[in-house]
This record gives structure tokens, sequence and C-alpha cells, in this order.
């Protein structure tokens, strides 16, 4: 009886490895896998929503700083890769993802300049991310909760869906740049927009917890940010498919 | 650098040097040795106490967060270690220079307070040069290409001139080291903030109650380089430093009939709950849904900068559930598993500034060394640990200057020189 229960023990063991195995020859992808309340937000995308539910194409903009890409390999960037996967998930719409990179710019200077980037191009959905230079500079917080609010504003006047991403974490750096006021402040304009914040600091911090990335590490090499921006990625497609409601079963 | 402003409370030796301390002055030569210990006789322990678990507290705060961090209180309600730090320094600073102008005069007292200033101006400026060192490091060595945009914060190495005289103006702060400054702005309007209390303490406090509301009203600032503003607003912070030191210059005995009262103990407990409650939805998001939307939009921003009500409030309400818990007299203040944590309260200055270069140091053996959260345990217990033995070589030092210095008293010696200068 007893050998038995353990027999029956070591063939789940077993059966569950093999599993996992599986699963993980199957997706290739980098073990980072974000918990499910961090890539949760109750505000909605509805132009995305209506834009794939009509069979619209998606525009996304990515609407970044230095850290939307990475030197010598913007095709392995985050927006570029999320391009990948959301055709990959959603393969009767088409997407494109365009980057307007706007370095070492605050919120303010860009949020002055929503109208002038957004001419002639209609997206869907701006991804805005920001708060790095206005941390570097230490801007005032309130003065930047105030501009990330009019470039919002400025956004969806445009007629964009818009999602907020916050800074990357950093801890080689954080000792020299004060983070927290400014995800608190971007936090404070989500809700009052109701546009969804991806919490990409927040998402970061986990990984490295959890040991899935070294973060705190020297590297040289561009490796170790191309995992990275792959991961962030995966998880901002999920968001926007969550966010928008759109079940990639129902799509095929 | 010894701290007169430090020892409410040392041994009781120590009532005799802060007199002799203040030797410069001919009224003192004739004050006995015995009226001094009277007037010291007053020893507020928890004070010493408190201020200790806020250094503390401060240090492991300034590591990268572990497992400690969840033991400071500024993951348990809006306010922090902060708060208590101003607040003791407020009080502690009115009680021992209030006791100086009354010993010496208003002149000798001020010059003392003044000399004070510099010396934590001093620490300022040596904390910024290890600051600098690590940074330097730190952009020389760092190669990451994931973050190659945070690493424009070294763009201002490239102007080293600008950066060091901002630096010396206290405009241009690191991070993590704007409490000093915040601290050097307050001791040097002491003079007049005692004088006023001398004046009138029920309207010096109302004024400095009016400044408050002046500063978010108007909003007051000092600016800061490269821009922004002073991370410790002075025009707001000064609000708990005039509290703490309305409170030693007798506010607090006034209180206690409001303190002892069952309404304040209750509404205290209630708003303490109802601020842990909020915290707990930071930091278990999977709670945040529970909270009214309505709520938040009132509520958030909880401003740090200027010392929003609500920090403040909490600060009151758990300092009401500490006096009201923890009697003068507790027996445990005596004990000496709270000797470390006292010692390191009476040298407020010298453990402040050994904590942040611990946290410099703690950070840089974390990120050389990629140790797992043993390691990171191991560097924060050793950081108070240092900070403990730090605390009782500079009170045993402390404590055998003073006894060498009221030798060389009797004979007639210079005291000053012997009890001045640590």
């Amino acid at each position: 009886m007893r050998s038995n229960s353990r027999s029956v023990l070591g063939l789940m063991l077993m059966a569950g490895l093999l599993t996992a195995t599986f699963a993980r020859a199957e997706d290739a992808a980098p073990n980072c896998d974000v918990p499910a309340y961090l890539l949760q937000s109750e505000s909605p995308l509805p132009k995305v929503t209506d834009a794939v539910k009509s069979g619209h194409p998606l525009d996304i903009l990515v609407l970044g700083s230095r850290s939307s890409t990475i030197t010598m390999s913007e095709s392995s960037a985050y927006p570029g890769r999320l391009q990948a996967l959301l055709r990959e998930k959603l393969p009767a719409v088409t997407v494109n993802v365009t980057v307007e990179l706007q370095a070492k710019k605050t919120a303010a200077e860009v949020a002055g300049d929503v109208v002038k980037l957004l001419e002639g191009k209609k997206p869907t959905l701006v991804v805005w991310q920001t708060g790095t230079v206005d941390a570097m500079r230490s801007v005032d917080p309130d003065d930047f909760r105030g501009a990330v609010d009019d470039g919002v504003a400025a956004l969806q006047k445009a007629g964009a869906d818009v999602i907020l991403m916050n800074l990357q974490y950093s801890p080689r750096t954080e000792t020299m740049i004060s983070v927290p006021p400014y995800l608190d402040n971007m936090r404070v304009v989500a809700q009052q927009h109701d546009v969804p914040l991806f919490d990409r600091f927040a998402i970061m911090h986990q990984w490295n917890d959890s040991g899935d990335f070294d973060l705190f590490s020297a590297s040289h090499g561009p490796e170790l940010a191309k995992r990275v921006h792959d991961c962030l990625a995966r998880a901002l497609s999920k968001f926007v498919i969550d966010a928008a409601h759109l079940e990639p079963s129902q799509q095929n | 650098m010894t701290s007169v402003a430090d020892r409410i409370a040392g041994p009781p030796l120590a009532g005799t040097a802060d007199t002799i301390a203040a030797g410069a002055a001919a009224a003192s030569a004739a004050s006995p040795p015995a009226r001094a210990v009277s007037a010291g006789g007053e020893r507020e322990l928890r004070l010493d106490l408190f201020r200790g678990l806020a250094l503390w507290m401060i240090f492991i705060d300034h590591l990268p967060p572990n497992l400690l961090t969840w033991l400071t209180i500024r993951n348990y309600g809006f306010s922090d270690a902060t708060e208590i730090f101003i607040f003791i320094s407020g009080y502690t600073a009115a009680f021992v220079y209030g006791r100086a102008i009354r010993d010496s005069g208003f002149v000798v007292a001020a010059a003392r307070i003044l000399r004070r200033v510099w010396q934590i101006y001093v620490a300022h400026v040596f904390l910024f040069t290890i600051f600098l060192a690590e940074i330097s490091y730190v952009a020389t060595s760092f190669e990451n290409p994931l973050y190659s945009e945070e690493m424009g914060i070294m763009d201002f190495l490239k102007q080293p001139d600008v950066t060091i005289v901002e630096a010396l103006l206290l405009r241009f702060r690191p991070v993590n080291m704007d409490v000093l400054p915040l601290y050097i702005v307050l001791m040097l309007f002491l003079p007049l903030i005692l004088w006023l209390l001398k004046w009138r303490a029920d309207a010096t406090l109302a004024l400095s109650v009016l400044l408050y509301a002046a500063t978010w009203q108007y909003d007051l600032h000092l600016s800061a380089y490269p821009n922004g503003v002073w991370v410790f607003n002075p025009f707001a912070w000064q609000l708990l430093f005039v509290f703490g030191a309305w409170c030693a210059e007798g506010g607090a005995r006034r209180m206690s009939r409001i303190l002892s009262s069952r309404i304040t103990l209750g509404i205290s407990l209630a708003y303490l709950f109802a601020a842990f409650c909020v915290t707990l939805t930071w930091y278990v998001p999977q709670l945040s849904h529970l909270m009214p939307r309505w709520l938040e939009q009132w509520m958030y921003p909880i401003d740090k900068t200027d010392l929003d009500v609500l920090r403040f409030a909490h600060f009151l309400a758990l300092a009401a559930v500490t006096v009201r818990l923890l009697p003068k007299d507790w027996p445990g203040l005596k004990s000496p598993w709270l000797r470390p944590l006292i010692l390191c309260g009476q040298h407020s200055l010298e453990i402040f500034c050994l904590g942040v270069f611990l946290a410099f140091a703690g950070y840089f053996i974390l990120a050389e060394v990629s140790g797992g959260v043993v390691l990171h345990f191991i560097v924060s217990i050793s950081g108070i640990l240092i900070m403990s033995a730090a605390a009782w070589l500079f009170s045993w030092y402390k404590h055998s200057a003073d006894k060498s210095a009221s030798r060389i008293k009797s004979t007639g010696g210079n005291a000053d020189m012997a009890g001045g200068g640590l």
C-alpha cells in the first residue's frame, strides 16, 4: 500500500516535470512570468476594442525615450517585439507598431509636442512611456503630474486610447535617481483619466526579485537587454489584449 | 563632534559637562555642578530610544528593499522615520539650548547653535564626497545597454565645477542626502524660534502653523539644482521641528490632559488603523480594488515634500499612542537590550552620517557580490551592529573626556578644550 502511494506520487511528479518541459519547449520563451495582478487594469481601451471588432487596422504608437530601444538592434526592442507578438496573437488584424523617440525630453516637453508628433498619424493606441528623464533631472513631482495630465488629455483629444508606461527598475542607479514620486504621480494621472498603467517598474522589480533576471549585473553585451525587452513585450501584449477585452480565441 | 544638542539625557556627569562646555561664559563659572545635574535630571530616555529607532529605520530604508524593510514603520502608515527624527531633534534642541539660554544668555547659546550648524554642514559635505566617489565608480564600471538612459544621471560629472559649488550651496543633493540640509536650515533658525518661544510659546506655534498653511497656499519652496525643489521643504517641515520645540518648552506638560484622555487614544488608534489599511493596499495590490475611488482621488498623492497633513496627523497619532502606552518610568528603558538604540539616539548626528555612509557601502557590496537574501540580511544586520558599536564608542569616549574635563575644571584648566570638540 505504502509503496503504491509512493509510486503514484513519483508518477505524478514525473508527469508534472514532463508537462513543464513541454510547455517550455513549446513556448521557447525565457522564464519571465508576470503575476496576474500586475497585468490587471480596470480601465478600458475602447478604441482598440472597436478597431479590432470592426476589422480596422490596429495602429500603435510608442511615444518613448532612450529605454524604448536597444542600441544596434532596434527590432529586438520591446516595440518591435510587441508588433510581432500582437500579429501572432491577433492574426485577423493588421497590427502596426511605430516608435516616436523623444530622447532626453521631459514629460512637459513631450506633452507640449503631442499635436505635432501625432500629425499625419491616426494611432488607435498610444503607449506613452515617460518619467525617466524627469526623475533624473528631479523635476518637481507636481509639475511632472501636471505635464503627464496635459499630455494624456492631448492624446485623448487627438482620438487615441492611451496606456501610460512608467520607469524601468534600475537597481544600480537606485541611490542616484529618486523614482517613487514619479511612479506615484503617474499612477494618480492614470486613475484620474481612467487609462491603463503598464507598471514596467513593478514587473521588472518582480523579475529581479524572483531571480529571472539579474538586473544588478554590469553586463556589457546586449543579450540581457534583448531578453528583458522580449519579456516586456510579452507582458505588454497580454496587457493590451486584456484591457481591450480581446480574447485571442474570438479572433480565429 | 560632540553635540550637546543630542544629549538630553546623558549619564549624570554629562549634565555637568554641558555647563562646562558653556564655561566660556562667566555666568556658568559660578554655577555649581550640583545644580546642573538636577537641571539635567529630567532624563527622557524615550526620546533617545525613538530617535535611535528612527536612525536604524532610516538606514534600513536607504538600503535596497529586503526582509528588514518590512519592520520599518513606513510600511504601516503614512509617516516614516523622518518625522520622528525631525520632531525629536526639535524637542532635544529646544531643551538643551533653552537651558543654555537660561544658564549663559541668549548670545552665547546662539553662538553654540551656529557652531552646531557648522558641524552638520561639514558632515553633509563629507557625505557628499563619499557619494561622488561612489557615483564616479559606477559611471566608469557599469555598462549595461538596458540602462543606457538611466546612465544619463552621470552627466553632471561632466561639469564638476558647477556641481560641487551647487552642492556646497546645498542646492545639489544626491538621493538620500536630503535630511541634513533640512536639519541645517532648521537649526539655523533655532535661535529665532527659541527667542519667540520664550516670548510667547503658543503664539510661536500658531505662527508656525500659519507658515505651514502659507506654504500650501502660496507654494513656498526652495529651488534645487539642476532643477526641481528641495525634497523636504523647510517651510513645511518646520512645523514638526517647532512643534517639538514647543513641547519641550512646556507644551507637552500643558497637553498632558488631552494626551491622557480616552477620546484622544480612541481617535488616534482609529486613525492609525485606517492608515494601516490604506497602506496595506499599496503592498498587496490584489486588495487595491477595495479602495473607494473617491477616497483615492481625494487622498493621493500623499505629499512628502510638503509634509502632507495626513502624514503629520499620522505622526501625531503615533506619538499620542506611544506616550500613552510607554510611560516615562517604564523599566524596559533601563534594559541592556534597548541600550544600543538609546546610545544611537544620543549621538544622532554621528550615527546618522555613519548610517548614510553604511547604506552606500552596503549598496556597493550588494552590487558587486551578487548575493541573495542572506547576504542582504547580513549587510543590514552588520550595519546596525556597526552603528551601535560606534555609538557605544562615542559615549565611552565622551564619558572619559567628561571625567578628565571635570578634573581639569576643578584645577582651573581650560574645560572648553576638553569637553568641546570630540
